[in-house]
């Protein structure tokens, strides 16, 4: 029973139960940070001042004028500041900024009676700005040589022999967008000096000990002095890690100096100009594989555009070298990594954190190779899985390699893939203008904070004398379900009934020192540590029902809220008397739990060693209907086997897979981010900066037909209660959709056609992929020859030039008799 | 006068000095009712959603989901609203709770995660819930989803649950956790109203008549005057007063601005419920739609006469949208895109215009004289569209844009055709959305078509011209390159569309 991944009897972890607050949802009730705010009397509401230059200097900035506008009670500036003039942990974000270095960069923020004040206060103020030089796009960083922070090269055996000696080499580029996180509630903080005279945040984030920490620092106070509350968070998907530090310390600087509660939502647009996001990345690569389409050799610089500051780039950038391999044995890797420099928003964590940008540049090489290797791409990626005994790239064992045959078999029978392939062909040839396909793709995604220091979590535990039961940890509720994960675990470990354990909202002043809720770690650190707690209250009790029972406590049983003995079902009492007569004793009915995730060590100048208790694995299969007139597209069916070992809760597991697919199949097919990269006076402005011009998926991107099934039989040793982590590897499971996309617009070309596919995927880029499958088929004729095989992929190079394409071209390198023998 | 009375959530009482610039979303959450959240401000998202009693003929009300973020609360005024509170509560220290059968289907099936876009959900499911016309009898036949269906129906298909229930209900909704799949569930599971349930026997009351509004308050006023002369009245008085006036019927596109470009205008006339507006009149030769009506209201009037609206209503905006805009609105503001002007370019439309002299009518083809300019007088208000009868036989619209459900489209494609039996064309008319200033008529593809034998060479003809109408641009949504492509791919797709249902009439 000691062990962290043993399951009593009757557990409640594992049994199927809704969201534990979804009647509040439903009913309108639950209630998110800026719902507070009518419920406090003298709110003051703050107004950005954002600065309408990607690059400038601030000469003067007269605030004056705002304080005659009618309802404006104060300014804020750098002035104000007491503490340190700094949102961020590495001081390179000035929270008032003398330089501008985005377009939106917030100057400085109103504080009004009314929001309408605040704004109408900002419109006054005078700002003088000198503009500076602006680097937009990643191109003209990286030709600028604009960089910031590490390095990183994670690197195994000897590339360039490995490149040589591979039959078939091929080299590219490609470049890819970045993602808004779109939370639908937007970064909140609700700030007050309390009644015991602390200051008091109530905050939308995903960290709170962090922004706790900024707050104080930002005051010239202790953290001692500062406790901030998130109730629960309108979504975060790691846009709530590090970005709602600098609004929080807005609104708490702006409290202590008026002595008023000071609100601060930002708007939809101010959101999304404001705030980081996903990284766009570029990526130019050589790489090998020997006849039998076995990867020899992968060289790659990968480089990220990370915006104005660092803010998470470089741990980014780490996982992006860590997935680069995703589940693939490559024995011979090169790969650099570099943060770009921009005068965009601070790119920041997104659902994957890197991950899906390395796993992508591997992904979208197999696909276009698999046509020039005269290989089915499928049967490509299968060949190249990782198997039992294999390595990553930075020394890490793959721990449970066989699992990814067993998913892969296991998606392929469950999607029927050989029965639709042959419908598919048959769709196909009876619909010239409408074309189908279908394609598998893996998941292999390491599981833990690179940073080996994050990997810790606390808990607090209350059994009261009635034996009711409340938990505190450090985790932050998201709409992940961790809350529900973690009363079901601390049911589980007291053996008492879910309906007796309440949950307390998380804030810093009952757990301190937390680690963001981010890395899919939630469940694993705060469950380790609320089990902690309970175990020792539990065995405690013990101690005491194994008085009154007169056996050993090691053999007293805690079951759906009733106490017994093994083997004496005679003798039981409940556990709420229990707690009584515990009380009675002067046993401690209350327990601080912790928790580290052991077995991990991260050298991160080698980029070597095992930052990862497990790996998380997974398969799905998707099916596509492409238009041929307009490149638009529908997704018919989605299959997917995922490994979240023994889950904690099957209902929430299922929603994190199909919403992080779901999300993940936006990011590679609909969401774009356009920014201005003009030379007019709006350069650097994000033209894609509301719900109307940032489209994220809606009900018609939902595959139509959705089939998620947990892998079974997949304890996870070494994990609460056998349990794997399960919010970020979804999200890369929608790397079949995209591959689908490939392959039903290579179904318009002539067998062998290499599709470079822009991405994301959108139905105009998806259109220049099928008309560029046509050309190709019209300049061979309709004989499909295999000399034009590699004429084609020549060919392909013109599409990328495009500019809604990815700038990518793949050709053979090496003219290869064997290639096009096959 | 400065007070409105408002029925929330069954309680009726007065409000003083709420300011026409005040939202209905943020008046309800001033008062407490802070289920209903804004996530995008523009009527996309729809986690503002609420319900409010329509009319529903003269004597049945309909519980009708609207964006609370786009019209002012004076709007209101009057009115029955309910909330996600007022649908049902939730368990807890205050009693026992009673969950609506939408919240408990949402609650215990996955359909909530971090629950910001839920109550949001909760109402416009509801609507659909009361929708009287919603019954098992409308499930499709088969498994009209996945690998079943053929993608180019698709788009304007009703998709529709075993239980009736239609999924276009939630597409002005969107949920950024879930990925969908429990919601459809939830919406799919739902029975049938019981005989009970308050909010279906108010359904079967009149709906509360329109309030002849007025608050004037700090440099702002609201009307809603009660006729067409009254109207008059005040956009005179406004003009003498050298005050700037808006018309808002729906306030989908005045909300936006107001929302997101801060446009506070002083006047706003309130057009919403004027009779003259509201008229629907089907005759033998020719279709008038008033122009206050919303576009569900037209859609359901119709009842399917005119086949190309029908393919327009699904791809325009979102339900939340449509239950409250107007062709009036959207003709009226004018966009390049449209979607309705296309459409109706392609039907032939005029629209009427009314003053103080009467009506006057004018083809939409000779509408717009700039971008966002037209010759309607200021003096004038856009009362009604008509739509000459008969229709054409082959008629199609399509609508590119990255999301089938609410997006702006990059072109829009108005296409009619009528064929005679020797198969030569004898009309067409051709209207697009997204190439120009304004919604522009392909004239030159029209006279190119028309005598010319219906064949392939004729499209493929015809498309190359239809290429290069117009003069598209570049943008956050497409390429120039792709708009011209999708112009030409449209005429191609359309012929190829109109193959099978020849090819059948020649068989029979």
């Amino acid at each position: 029973m000691k062990s962290l991944a043993e399951r009593p009897e009757n557990p409640v972890v594992g049994v199927t139960v809704a969201h534990e607050h979804g009647a509040e949802h439903a009913t309108g009730c639950a209630l998110y940070t800026d719902d507070l705010v009518v419920r406090h009397q003298n709110v003051l509401h703050a107004w950005p001042l954002q600065a309408p230059h990607a690059h400038a200097r601030v000469t003067s900035l007269d605030v004056v004028p705002a304080l005659d506008v009618p309802g404006v009670a104060r300014v804020l500036t750098a002035e104000d500041v007491p503490g340190i003039n700094d949102a961020g942990i590495k001081e390179d974000e000035p929270l008032f900024p003398s330089e501008v270095m985005f377009h939106g960069h917030a100057v400085c923020w109103v504080l009004g009676e009314s929001l309408e004040a605040a704004r109408l206060g900002a419109e006054t103020i005078k700002v003088e700005y000198e503009p500076l030089p602006s680097l937009i796009t990643l191109t003209e960083a990286i030709a600028a040589q604009s960089f910031q922070g590490r390095q990183p090269t994670v690197s195994r055996g000897d590339v360039e022999t490995g490149l040589a000696n591979g039959t078939h080499r091929f080299s590219g580029e490609i470049e890819f967008g970045g993602q808004e996180h779109f939370y639908l509630e937007t970064h909140a903080s609700f700030a007050y000096v309390d009644e015991g005279g602390q200051v008091f945040v109530q905050c939308s984030t995903q960290h709170p000990s962090e922004t706790q920490e900024i707050v104080a620092r930002v005051l010239g106070l202790d953290n001692h002095d500062v406790t901030v509350q998130c109730l629960r968070m309108g979504g975060g998907f790691g846009g709530k890690e590090m970005q709602p530090h600098g609004f929080a310390a807005i609104a708490a600087l702006g409290a202590t100096l008026t002595g008023r509660p000071v609100r601060l939502r930002l708007t939809r647009n101010q959101d999304i100009t404001i705030t980081g996001k996903r990284h766009p990345y570029h990526a130019s690569w050589d790489v090998s594989f020997d006849d039998d389409g076995r990867l020899q050799a992968l060289r790659a610089t990968v480089t990220s555009d990370g915006g104005w500051s660092l803010d998470l780039s470089e741990p980014v950038m780490q996982r992006t070298l860590c997935h680069i391999d995703n589940a693939y044995w490559i024995p011979n890797v090169e790969v650099h990594g570099r943060v770009a420099q921009t005068n965009k928003t601070s790119q920041t964590a997104f659902r994957g954190f890197g991950g899906p940008q390395g796993m992508l540049v591997i992904e979208d090489i197999l696909g276009r190779c698999a046509p020039l290797l005269g290989l089915d791409p499928t049967e490509l990626r299968a060949r190249n899985l990782y198997v039992p005994g294999q390595s990553t790239p930075y020394g890490q064992p793959v721990r449970h390699a066989e699992r990814l045959a067993e998913i892969w078999n296991q998606v392929h029978q469950r999607a029927d893939v050989r029965e639709r392939r042959a419908e598919i062909e048959d769709f196909n040839a009876t619909h010239p203008d409408t074309h189908r396909a279908l394609a598998v793709t893996p998941v292999k995604f390491g599981i833990s904070f690179n940073l080996t220091a994050f990997n810790q979590a606390g808990a607090l535990v209350h059994v009261y004398r009635d034996g009711s039961v409340l938990i505190n940890h450090g985790g932050t509720e998201m709409g992940q379900g961790l809350h529900t994960k973690m009363r079901q675990v601390a049911a589980t470990a007291l053996g008492v009934p879910l309906e007796t354990v309440r949950l307390a909202p998380t804030r810093t002043d009952k757990v301190p020192n937390t680690s963001a809720t981010a890395a899919s770690s939630g469940a694993d650190l705060n469950g380790g540590a609320v089990k902690n707690a309970c175990e020792q209250i539990r065995d405690r009790l013990a101690e005491v029902a194994a008085r009154k029972f007169n056996i050993h406590p090691d053999d007293v049983r805690f079951v759906n809220g009733t106490v017994t003995g093994i083997g004496f079902h005679d003798r039981q009492m409940s556990f709420a008397e229990l707690a009584h007569d515990a009380y009675f004793q002067r046993i401690s009915l209350w327990a601080a739990g912790y928790y580290r995730t052991e077995g991990l060590h991260w050298d991160a100048d080698r980029m070597q060693g095992e930052p990862f208790k497990y790996f998380s694995y997974g398969a799905s299969v998707s099916e596509v209907e492409v238009d041929g007139f307009t490149g638009a597209y529908r997704l018919l069916r989605t299959d997917i086997v995922h490994d979240v070992g023994d889950s904690l809760s099957p209902l929430i597991d299922i929603g994190q897979i199909e919403g992080g697919f779901v999300q993940g199949a936006g990011w590679l097919t609909l969401e774009d981010l356009r920014w201005d990269e003009s030379d007019g006076p709006s350069r650097g402005r994000l033209t894609t900066q509301a719900a109307s011009t940032y489209k994220l998926p809606s009900f018609s991107e939902m595959p139509e037909e959705f089939n998620v099934h947990l892998f079974e039989k997949a304890t996870e040793s070494g994990v609460v209660y056998g349990s794997k982590a399960v919010g970020e590897p979804p999200l890369m499971l929608a790397f079949s959709v995209r591959e689908a996309l490939r392959e039903a617009a290579a179904a318009f070309g002539p067998e062998g056609h290499s599709v470079l596919l822009a991405s994301p995927a959108t139905p105009e880029a998806v259109f220049w992929a099928v008309q560029d499958a046509r050309r190709a088929l019209a300049q061979c004729g309709a004989s499909g020859s295999r000399d034009a095989r590699r004429d084609r992929a020549a060919s392909s190079s013109e599409v990328g030039s495009a500019d809604e394409a990815a700038s990518a071209t793949a050709s053979e390198d090496v003219p290869d008799a064997a290639a096009t023998a096959r | 006068m400065s007070e409105i009375r408002l029925t929330i959530n069954g309680h009726e009482r007065g409000f003083d000095g709420v300011s026409p610039h005040t939202r209905l979303l943020d008046f309800l959450r001033d008062q407490g009712l802070t289920g209903a959240k804004e996530g995008c401000a523009e009527g996309e998202c729809g986690a503002c959603a609420v319900l409010v009693a329509r009319p529903d003929g003269e004597d049945r009300t309909r519980w009708t989901s609207v964006n609370a973020c786009l019209p002012p609360a004076v709007a209101f005024d009057g009115q029955e609203v309910v909330t996600s509170e007022g649908l049902g509560t939730a368990p807890g220290p205050r009693g026992p709770g009673q969950l609506h059968p939408v919240q408990r289907e949402m609650a215990t099936r996955g359909g909530s995660q971090c629950g910001y876009c839920t109550p949001g959900f909760v109402c416009a499911m509801a609507a659909e819930y009361y929708r009287p016309e919603r019954s098992s009898a409308d499930a499709p036949a088969h498994d009209q989803t996945g690998t079943d269906v053929q993608g180019e129906e698709h788009a304007a298909d009703h998709e529709c649950g075993p239980n009736g229930f239609d999924l276009h209900a939630l597409s002005g909704n969107l949920c950024r956790c879930t990925g969908y799949r429990p919601i459809r569930d939830a919406a799919y599971a739902l029975g049938e109203p019981e005989d009970t349930d308050l909010l279906r026997r108010r359904q079967e009351e009149p709906a509360p008549k329109p309030s002849y509004t007025r608050i004037d308050t700090a440099g702002a006023r609201f009307v809603r005057p009660a006729d067409l002369g009254e109207f008059f009245d005040h956009l005179e008085q406004a003009r003498d007063e050298e005050q700037e006036v808006r018309l808002v019927a729906g306030a989908t596109d005045l909300g936006v601005e107001v929302n997101i470009r801060h446009v506070r205008p002083p006047v706003v006339l309130a057009v919403d419920r004027l009779d003259e507006l509201r008229t629907l009149d089907v005759s033998d030769d020719r279709i008038e739609i008033g122009a206050a009506l919303s576009l569900s209201e037209v859609e359901r009037g119709l009842g399917g006469c005119v086949p190309l609206l029908d393919q327009l209503f699904p791809q325009f905006a979102s339900r939340l949208i449509r239950n409250a805009a107007t062709f009036g609105g959207n003709l009226g503001t004018g966009s390049p895109i449209g979607d309705s002007a296309p459409v109706l370019l392609a039907l032939g439309a005029s629209v009427v215009l009314a003053s103080r002299g009467g009506d006057r009518e004018v083809p939409l083809a000779a509408y717009y004289t700039g971008y966002r300019e037209s010759v309607r007088r200021p003096d004038e208000i856009l009362r009604a569209v008509r739509i000459p009868l008969p229709l054409a036989d082959h008629a199609a619209f399509h609508k590119i844009a990255k999301r089938r459900f609410d997006d702006i489209s990059s072109v829009a494609v108005a296409i009619a055709i009528q064929v005679d039996d020797a198969a030569a064309v004898t009309s067409a008319r051709i209207g697009l959305g997204g190439v120009a200033a304004t919604p522009i008529c392909a004239r030159e593809v029209e006279e190119a078509l028309i005598g010319q034998p219906w064949t392939r060479e004729t499209a493929v003809n015809a498309a190359a011209l239809l290429a290069r109408q117009g003069t598209p641009i570049d943008d956050m949504r497409a390429s120039a390159r792709y708009r011209s492509a999708m112009l030409e791919q449209s005429l191609l797709k359309f012929w190829a569309q109109q193959q099978p249902a020849q090819a059948q009439e020649v068989s029979q």
